[in-house]
């Protein structure tokens, strides 16, 4: 019964929302809802699951004294100070949290804001050591994703339209090139991409819903 | 004689000068006000025509759409129609009330305020700014509920064709038949690349996305995961398994308890191998990085859903020295993927994983039945094309859906 | 090691301090280049010029502090241009983190004497619906109603008292959709509802990451128009004279990308070198 009251549950409500797609009648139209109302709901609880197996790992480390142990401490810190001055709105007399002004926010803007942006920021670092290192001729595939990338690259840029401005011929400039490369074989290539992984999809969700496919139930 | 004749005659041209320029000035200023004096326009646009009204089709209710032919006076004519005004009364005789503006132009609407089962008239005025003028009201109209959208017909119809290819398939696979499915060169490396790892006696990561349990991508990645913790477990290589969702974490548990235990080795589970990080991209994305650069892994896989911290893992991954095996099906992080990994399933591969390396015959049953629905859509598009291009647009009609 | 058999095995770190110089470079020594905005970066600015003096349009933010340099640019864009046409704004957020950073962009937008002078009021010219969890849902409840979706603002007032509001009852009342989106839910949720299904016009911005993906909306009109990373934005700000960040950090962008292919073309000239070599 461990097994089967999962796998009915799955195929149960799987067809349930397939038809729902189908009848846009009341009660059958609201059940997306429903379902969706239930799924945040039980996430949301799920978090203290996560945060009490974050703390408990981390800890465990701190006591163990583990590799990298420090690195623990400024998590459990971190969630306790921001968790803390979230939950019981510490600092200015705001209503709210959320409110301009208060503390959190100060850590909002202060401290998350610029570590979020940091860490996005070594993407530009990091897709140029990527670039560099892969982008390579070694074969014809290799060569046309190295053409196609150059003339995207500085096409999409003014310096693109300042190398090629002279060229009487629009067509050759680099900047038209990029623009018919993004509206031509890029999207054909992005619609092919998205047609295969639709049908894979449609394909796993069956699999699902009939019962073949059991490994979120831990193992087949 | 002559200086105090020519000195009149300045004078008097300066006076002529002066006079036509207060002249001319008091003229415009009195076209002005003789231009302010003309009577306004009293006159309103020519009203509306053609009003239909009707219930919106294949909606769950609660809304009337009304079309109309715009005013002759809305860009020709008088060209003075500014907008127009939907009125709505529930008895044909009135009260009306305005229920929308619309800018000029319009010649569509839908009333999304209706309670199923009233009637309602409906009217549509063109106006100026200053008048109106009102069409007259269109017929009796009731919203209501549809059972079945019709609008989507066509999807019902494909959803089914591609199904029982599907179920025909898989009922293929039981009867015992071999079903081919050609290589995938990412998963035929999973072996080569926990084998690795062990020799080297480092860890193997697996990294199943950043998003929820309800995203099918992190059910195709926890499938993997499921071979994977196998052959970890019979290897007897240390697995980590950082997550970036609470439920994925419990669902990712039970799939590695479960492979340590089909595969014999179940003390070698313990429930830090899958452990939570954090919700938050960039902080999960930042955390593993970490864990990446610390543990420095011999084998890394990314399966599932990633959006923009793919790099940022790969990246580092790569710089550790780890083989990597990536697998996602969003679009805009396959590039990167395949620029830093030295493996990638690109979107469909990732969903067929875990057939093709159970082998089980239901599931790659269902694989053989996806690659029939390609074939089928590529057979459509290649109708499409050929007959867009001849200007036969109505084929394609028949694949649009709301 | 000859040269070019050191280009091969170059250390990244030497790659990462040449793109912070090219990155940091052009901010200290800043250069203005010409300017040539895309068809689809023309097509939201002309949408949104052609809209009739007080239409109501949505703005809608689905973004977050580290993808703001791209999109914030925009959005700043976007106001100034609705601002500027005396449209109603109504901000919205189908991300927690959008509303907070719209507001951002709107102090940043009544800092310039132009907009202070404009007079604009809360409730009257602009509100700011908040965050809704929910995406095609909330997209979809707002076809039929707006207050159901979003029974009060940000601030907590019933959305029946805002002026802006009245007559704003549901998608239809609405004239455009702007939406500024890094991810998902994000612009294909909205051209799923709002745009196929109730028929509101709307048009784009996005990372340059997602950008590529959102081409075949342009293509099939879904997309009035469509402005992708900092080019976008930058584009955005030339064509509405409006000069900020997109268009002060695009030189820096400019030139990172030239350093790379830079990197590419000798990276690939080493590779034949050194087979060719090694063939030897």
């Amino acid at each position: 019964m461990r097994r089967e009251i999962p796998l009915f549950i799955t195929a149960t409500t799987g067809v349930i929302f397939i038809i729902a797609y189908f009848i846009p009648h009341r009660p059958v139209n609201q059940i997306q809802q429903l379902f969706l109302a239930w799924l945040y709901i039980i996430a949301a609880f799920a978090i203290i699951l996560g945060v009490l197996n974050l703390l408990l790992v981390n800890g465990d480390k701190i006591y163990k004294q583990s590799k990298g142990w420090g690195y623990s401490v400024i998590i459990i810190l971190s969630f306790l100070v921001m968790a803390g001055i979230g939950t019981f709105n510490l600092g200015g007399r705001a209503t709210s949290p959320l409110e301009e002004g208060t503390s959190f926010m100060w850590l909002f803007y202060n401290v998350y804001y610029p570590l979020s942006s940091t860490v996005f920021a070594l993407l530009a670092f990091f897709v140029a050591s990527a670039s560099f290192r892969a982008f390579r001729a070694r074969n014809k595939e290799a060569a046309l994703l190295l053409v196609a990338a150059f003339f995207v690259m500085l096409g999409r840029v003014p310096i693109g339209n300042y190398l090629t401005s002279w060229i009487p011929l629009k067509w050759l400039q680099l900047s038209t090139i990029a623009n018919w490369i993004m509206a031509y074989p890029n999207m054909a290539a992005q619609r092919a991409i998205m047609i295969g992984i639709a049908l894979g999809i449609i394909s796993t969700s069956l699999r699902l819903i009939l019962g073949i496919e059991k490994s979120y139930l831990g193992g087949e | 004689m002559l200086i105090k004749s020519l000195e009149r005659r300045r004078d008097r041209l300066r006076w002529r000068v002066t006079s036509i320029t207060v002249a001319f000035v008091f003229s415009l200023a009195l076209g002005g006000r003789a231009h302010a004096g003309t009577p306004q326009d009293t006159l309103p646009p020519a009203p509306p025509t053609g009003l239909i009204a009707f219930d919106t089709p294949n909606d769950a209710g609660g809304s009337i759409t009304l079309r109309w032919i715009k005013s002759p006076d809305d860009g020709a004519g008088a060209e003075d129609v500014k907008g127009y005004q939907i009125l709505r009364a529930e008895r044909r005789e009135g009260p009306y009330k305005v229920i929308a503006r619309l800018p000029a132009g319009a010649v569509r609407y839908e009333d999304a305020t209706t309670k199923d089962g009233v009637t309602y008239y409906y009217k549509v005025s063109a106006s100026d700014g200053v008048n109106s003028s009102e069409s007259p009201p269109g017929q009796a109209v009731r919203s209501k509920a549809q059972w079945f959208n019709f609008k989507r017909l066509n999807m019902l119809i494909a959803g089914i064709i591609l199904s029982l290819g599907i179920i025909y398939f898989i009922s293929k696979a039981r009867k015992g038949e071999e079903l081919y499915i050609r290589k995938i060169a990412g998963l035929d490396a999973v072996k080569e690349a926990v084998g690795r790892a062990t020799e080297m006696g480092r860890k193997v990561f697996f990294i199943p996305g950043i998003l929820d349990l309800d995203d099918v991508q992190t059910i195709a990645g926890l499938s993997i995961l499921g071979q994977v913790a196998r052959l970890t477990a019979e290897y007897g290589t240390e697995l980590e398994v950082p997550v970036c969702r609470s439920v994925v974490m419990v669902t990712g548990r039970e799939t590695v308890k479960e492979a340590y235990l089909d595969s014999g080795h179940p003390d070698a589970y313990n429930d830090e191998i899958v452990h939570y990080m954090t919700d938050d991209q960039f902080g999960y994305a930042a955390g593993v990085d970490g864990l990446m650069l610390r543990e420095k892994p011999a084998a890394i896989f990314y399966q599932g859903a990633f959006y923009a911290e793919s790099l940022i893992l790969a990246e580092t991954g790569f710089s550790v020295g780890a083989i990597q095996i990536a697998g996602t099906a969003m679009p805009s992080q396959l590039p990167f993927f395949i620029t830093a990994c030295d493996y990638t399933l690109i979107g469909e591969e990732l969903f067929a994983a875990s057939a093709y390396l159970s082998r089980e015959p239901r599931a790659l049953g269902s694989i053989k039945g996806q690659d029939l629905g390609k074939a089928i859509i590529l057979i459509i598009l290649g109708l499409g094309v050929i007959l867009e291009t001849l200007g036969i647009t109505s084929f394609s009609q028949l694949f649009t859906t709301q | 090691m000859g040269f070019f058999q050191r280009m091969m095995v170059l250390d990244r770190r030497i790659v990462f301090v040449l793109i912070a110089v090219a990155v940091v470079t052009p901010l200290f020594i800043p250069f203005r280049l010409k300017m040539h905005p895309t068809p689809a970066s023309r097509g939201l600015y002309d949408s949104v010029r052609r809209l009739p003096r007080g239409s109501t349009v949505i703005i809608s933010g689905e973004y977050d502090p580290g993808t703001a340099p791209e999109i914030q640019p925009m959005m700043i864009g976007a106001l100034k241009q609705c601002f500027r046409k005396g449209l109603k704004v109504i901000l919205m957020g189908l991300w927690p983190q959008g509303p907070a950073l719209e507001e951002q962009a709107l102090q940043e937008v009544f800092q310039e004497r132009e907009f202070k002078e404009m007079g604009l009021r809360y409730g009257q010219d602009y509100v700011n619906l908040g965050f809704k969890s929910g995406g095609g849902a909330v997209i979809q409840s707002m076809g039929t109603s707006i207050p159901v979706a979003f029974p009060t603002d940000m601030t907590g007032t019933p959305l029946g008292k805002l002026p802006l509001m009245e007559g704003v009852h549901n998608l239809s009342d609405v004239a455009f959709v702007l939406d500024f989106s890094a991810g998902d839910p994000g612009t294909p949720a909205w051209v799923m509802f709002a745009h196929d299904r109730f028929h509101v016009p709307m048009a784009a911005g996005c990372t340059a990451v997602s950008a590529p993906m959102l081409y075949p909306y342009l293509q099939t009109k879904q997309l009035s128009g469509l402005l992708g990373g900092l080019k976008g934005a930058a584009d955005y700000e030339w064509l509405t004279k409006s000069p900020g960040k997109g268009m002060q950090y695009l030189p820096s962008q400019s030139v990172a990308h030239l350093v790379i292919v830079i990197f590419i073309i000798l990276g690939n000239i080493a590779f034949f070198v050194t087979k060719r070599k090694g063939e030897r």
